[in-house]
């Protein structure tokens, strides 16, 4: 509960984006809607709407990242805000100023929002408690814990090609213990009325706790693919795998992998996602990664468009008072 | 205590109206475009009257607005749609009610981010007192003297009707 009340303020408004988890089927549905209105900005040929001039957005990145920095740089621009993208790695942290020392500095400089990307989970939870009442906090990845956004586009993509959540199967397939992108999924699935997610992996890579989520856990990859209408495939977090978790790559490919023979179980009009960057020939054969039924690319574009609604809706939210006090 | 009144009637005259000013300034390929919702709705009549080549635009000028910081993001409604090329061309806005001027600026703003129209045409159903930018119709369907507290609403599509009400 306590999560749901630092995301809103008083009257119900997103106030921060940190976690899939306790929000509303309308405020995901709100989001994905304005999304859809941003789709086309893209298109226009000044790809810019001049809703948050005069904002300042800060990038607060302290774990690499390409495709999630760029795209929430990119989409921040598009609305005409005034993007700083901070490198942890570079700045002063390594001189020994504290985190709180660091947020405090760029308080003073007039910031209305923090997308914070952090190997710790909890991190952009932290931050959001100690800044001062007037900044918004999106959560850009934290640890294993969440990756709304992420998870906001996923579900964006789902029904651009499937409109209807609620006549769904959807499967998740791959390293689901050291995923944060899988973990606010099935948040979003769930909250948005998929009646059945799956859950498929080898034993050393699926959590326990997801069967108490609602999920379904297969171990054999051919059984949990039958009639799903998506497939999402995750990415092999090697550089969070500290023990014998797998075999190897190869016998991991053979397993799991996602190729042609494997997806003709799963629907004939499923399609197939994936969060990047892909490991080709690990969990995903190329000629399925750039098959006609991967939508891996339009994930990205899309990630423009949800990201330029969750920044829009955050902080479009109407004054309500309470923001002088603390 | 409010009035209804019947858009139908007020409709024919104002494409006439919209036909004899294309004509004086020679402009035989306009694009039409509505703003949304009402504007929307009336454009979608007059380009029925009117047949241009063009099919018809709307645009959705929520994230032009200048009171977001204000009154935050609307409801959503329907994405902005101009399925032709802006450049050169003349363009015919449409809206229902013209009243502070400020939705006209923020379409304006929008337009010229799909690029530089030949020229724009207002075109409203009712344009009312209360103007606090330099904008007016050229075609208008009915001018209305209206008090600060006094309202006027475009409900539809079907039927149109024009509603006029005291503000509490």
């Amino acid at each position: 509960m306590k999560r749901q009340d630092i995301q809103c303020d008083s009257q119900g408004q997103l106030r921060h984006f940190l976690t899939i988890e306790g929000h509303k089927r309308e405020t995901l549905t709100q989001i994905l809607d304005t999304a859809e209105n941003f789709v086309t900005v893209g298109n226009q040929p000044v790809k810019k709407v001049p809703l948050l001039r005069g904002k300042t957005i800060v990038n607060l990145f302290f774990e690499s990242s390409t495709r999630t920095r760029t795209t929430f740089e990119l989409a921040a621009k598009r609305l005409s805000a005034d993007v700083l993208n901070v490198n942890i790695s570079t700045s002063s942290t390594s001189k020994g100023e504290s985190l709180l020392d660091m947020l405090h500095n760029l308080e003073a400089m007039h910031c209305d929002m923090f997308v914070v990307r952090h190997e710790q989970s909890g991190a952009a939870h932290f931050i959001a408690q100690h800044v001062v009442p007037h900044i918004s906090i999106i959560n850009a990845g934290d640890g294993r814990h969440a990756h709304p956004t992420q998870a906001m586009l996923d579900v964006f993509t789902i029904r651009k090609h499937k409109p209807d959540f609620t006549a769904l199967r959807v499967a998740i397939v791959g390293d689901l213990m050291h995923s944060r992108v899988a973990r606010s999924q099935i948040h979003a699935l769930n909250t948005l009325g998929v009646p059945e997610i799956r859950a498929i992996g080898p034993c050393t890579l699926i959590p326990p706790y997801l069967e108490q989520m609602g999920v379904h856990v297969y171990h054999d990859v051919r059984e949990g693919l039958k009639d799903v209408d998506v497939v999402i495939m995750l990415r092999l977090q090697r550089e969070r795998m500290d023990g014998a978790l797998l075999p190897s790559e190869l016998e991991y490919f053979q397993t799991y992998g996602l190729t042609q023979e494997k997806l003709a179980l799963a629907k004939p009009d499923a399609i197939v996602m994936h969060p990047g960057p892909i490991n080709r020939g690990v969990e995903i054969e190329s000629s399925v990664a750039d098959g006609p039924q991967s939508v891996i690319l339009e994930q990205v574009s899309n990630g423009i468009a949800v990201r330029m609604a969750v920044m829009s809706v955050v902080l479009g939210r109407k004054p309500s008072g309470e923001e002088g006090e603390a | 205590m409010s009035e209804r009144r019947d858009v139908q009637t007020l409709l024919s005259p104002m494409a006439g109206d919209l036909q004899s000013l294309l004509n004086s300034r020679h402009i035989t390929d306009p694009a039409i475009i509505g703003i949304h919702t009402g504007g929307a709705w009336i454009a979608e009549r007059i380009h029925q009257q009117l047949k241009p080549e063009q099919p018809l635009g709307t645009l959705n000028i929520t994230f032009y607005r200048d009171d977001f910081t204000r009154i935050g993001l609307h409801p959503q409604v329907e994405p902005s749609n101009l399925p032709f090329s802006v450049d050169d061309r003349h363009i015919v806005l449409i809206d229902d009610v013209l009243h502070t001027g400020r939705t006209i600026r923020a379409a304006m703003n929008e337009i010229f981010d799909y690029g530089r129209p030949a020229s724009i045409i207002l075109a409203c159903l009712v344009e009312r007192s209360g103007r606090e930018l330099p904008i007016c119709a050229d075609v208008a369907g009915e001018r209305l003297t209206l008090e600060a507290h006094q309202h006027v609403k475009l409900t539809g599509p079907d039927p149109l009707e024009l509603l006029i009400q005291e503000s509490k």
